[in-house]
């Protein structure tokens, strides 16, 4: 698919502000650090059917920093999973898009996901599955059947690597060979207790996850085409120890929203309908600059 | 359900695990989606067999049992039955939070097996005791939690579990168990067996406690009371309509558990007897303590677990009666 990725990107980022704006409150500063990553996903890398949202030889996504919903809300209905009217509902009585994502709510989310470190253990569950289905590495698949193993991408934030359980997910996912397993780490510095070197320093986080086993790349998390690239040499790494692929994208928590960016506490957030205009207006300027 | 009980009660020749993993296996060669995970336990668990048997579907997840649940979750969603095993504490207190999301909340299809079961965890001690493990589980909505008696219904319940979707937790002793049934019987989850009739008073069992709750019948029949015996195996859903059936019929129960008190079966049958039948009820069951370590026994012994203690209890319940 040829696509204006950074035009996607700059469309997602204003729909995603978009799904906010009836609420007037709700975790802006991560749904806004990882749109980029989204619109490049959702626009010709991940092999997925809108019209069958169960189709079981999908690749799958697993957004388990949940709270980023909104954005992938956004992101699946750009690509027509269901009505963009329905990114009005956000967290109203018996919605369908709760904060938090919900495989059993949203069409297009394929896990549930909103307690931190989760969706590493139920990415690899997934990847594990897809390897096993097709019966072998995506290797020996394209060579025998012409097809391709089915991949599992994973976002995770940094805040979220303080959680034990992702480096209990990661050291089996390396030991597993699981090479269908694409991983971005969303590292914009911040959580939400304010920076993650005051909180509970990470690190270096690409050091650490090469260290784990991953093949491991780190890009500019709002340049569409970087990421894009970052994608299509994934599992390129190492062809002989087929290890999983991480990709870290160096962001800015509430990236291109006026009213979040360079905030210390950005997390969850309110906002009034003046700084939301501001906010949207820059957006759609956005737009505008990437389709010149 | 059809129940035989054996007329002499004594310890099973085979262990409960190399039941469970010689059914496990069989029903694996049938139903290529099951699978078996473990958390670096695949020696106590007695899963060597399955994981020799079927090595592309036996997954040791090493010593994180955080992760082990979440990678069954998500092998659950591509279509797959995940049991994944380790000691009953590290299967459910230490990872509550993966049950409850990855697992019961997100709605997949995944079965905890949970082994040494409160003082069965006996030379590990306190730390390795499970006297909460049904408790925490409980009050997760939908959870399935059941807790086998002996090898004839750990083998027949082991193909519903298989083939029923949902989250389960098996709380599992991987010894020798005293054999109650005889071969052939069998069991609905959900549903109690009632193993013997009596009017004066009924007393609800479960795991290692069953047998000595036959053993505590013969006790009160030398004093003149009739004890009528369930064995709830399925502690959630409870069966309801049973423990209300059985309260009107002997009007007094007791409630006999390897396990504590708080939140565990007593708590599930008070439940239900508070809001439809209220009769005097007495709890056999650790008191609300930690476990410590000795001989299974020795054990029994020290949380009052016993045939006498049981009859003792059952005499309380009995005089109560209004």
């Amino acid at each position: 698919m040829n696509q204006n990725l950074p035009l996607r990107a700059a469309e997602l980022r204003l729909e995603t502000l978009r799904v906010f704006e009836a609420r007037g409150f709700g975790h802006v500063g991560g749904a806004m650090s990882v749109v980029e990553t989204l619109a490049v996903l959702y626009n010709g890398v991940m092999r997925i059917r809108p019209e069958q949202p169960d189709w079981p030889e999908r690749d799958r996504l697993v957004c388990s920093k949940g709270h980023a919903g909104p954005a992938v809300y956004a992101a699946l209905a750009a690509r027509g999973y269901f009505g963009k009217d329905l990114l009005k509902t956000l967290n109203r009585p018996g919605t369908t898009l709760p904060s938090h994502c919900d495989m059993n709510k949203t069409p297009g989310v394929d896990m549930t996901t909103g307690s931190l470190g989760q969706g590493v253990s139920t990415a690899i569950g997934l990847a594990m599955g897809q390897k096993l289905r097709a019966g072998g590495s995506p290797e020996t698949m394209s060579a025998s059947a012409g097809t391709r193993v089915p991949r599992t991408f994973l976002i995770i934030g940094d805040g979220e690597c303080n959680e034990g359980q992702v480096w209990e997910g990661l050291m089996l996912a390396a030991h597993q060979k699981l090479d269908n397993l694409i991983v971005f780490c969303d590292n914009n510095g911040q959580q939400l207790d304010g920076y993650i070197k005051n909180v509970l320093d990470t690190g270096d986080l690409a050091e650490k996850f090469a260290a784990f086993g991953f093949f491991t790349q780190s890009v500019d998390g709002h340049d569409a085409n970087a990421i894009a690239e970052a994608i299509s040499s994934a599992g390129k790494g190492d062809a002989t120890s087929r290890c999983p692929s991480m990709i870290v994208l160096k962001t800015k928590k509430g990236y291109g929203c006026t009213f979040a960016e360079d905030q210390e506490f950005n997390h969850h957030i309110a906002f009034t309908p003046e700084q939301m205009a501001e906010a949207l207006a820059a957006a759609q300027k956005m737009i505008g600059e990437v389709s010149a | 359900m059809s129940v035989t009980i054996k007329n002499v009660l004594q310890a099973e020749e085979k262990m409960m695990r190399d039941t469970y993993c010689r059914v496990l296996t069989e029903l694996a060669g049938k139903d290529q989606n099951i699978m078996a995970l473990d958390a670096d336990l695949m020696s106590s668990s007695g899963m060597k067999p399955f994981m020799k048997a079927f090595p592309d579907r036996f997954v040791n997840c090493g010593i994180a049992e955080a992760n082990m649940v979440g990678v069954a979750a998500g092998l659950s969603a591509m279509g797959y039955v995940p049991f994944a095993h380790t000691f009953g504490t590290f299967a459910t207190r230490r990872v509550c939070d993966q049950i409850f999301m990855s697992a019961a909340y997100a709605k997949l299809n995944v079965r905890i097996i949970g082994t040494d079961p409160g003082v069965c965890a006996a030379y590990n001690g306190g730390t390795h005791m499970p006297l909460e493990d049904m408790a925490v589980l409980r009050a997760i909505p939908e959870m399935i939690l059941i807790e086998p008696t002996d090898s004839v219904m750990l083998e027949n319940l082991l193909p519903q579990i298989a083939g029923q979707r949902g989250v389960y937790y098996i709380r599992l002793n991987r010894k020798n168990a005293v054999g109650v049934y005889e071969a052939g019987s069998a069991f609905t989850i959900g549903k109690g067996a009632v193993l013997r009739d009596g009017k004066d008073v009924t007393l609800f069992a479960s795991g290692i406690m069953v047998a000595e709750t036959l053993e505590a019948v013969k006790l009160l029949e030398e004093q003149g009371v009739s004890a009528r015996v369930v064995n709830l195996f399925t502690w959630k859903p409870i069966d309801a309509e049973l423990i209300v059936e059985s309260a009107k019929q002997t009007g007094a129960v007791v409630t006999c558990e390897n396990h504590n008190v708080v939140g565990g079966l007593g708590s599930a049958v008070a439940e239900v007897l508070v809001k439809n039948r209220p009769v005097p009820v007495e709890m056999i069951g650790v008191q609300d303590e930690f476990g410590e370590v000795g001989p299974e026994d020795y054990l029994r012994g020290r949380f009052n677990l016993t045939a006498v203690d049981i009859a003792a209890a059952a005499m309380r319940a009995v005089k109560r009666k209004p």
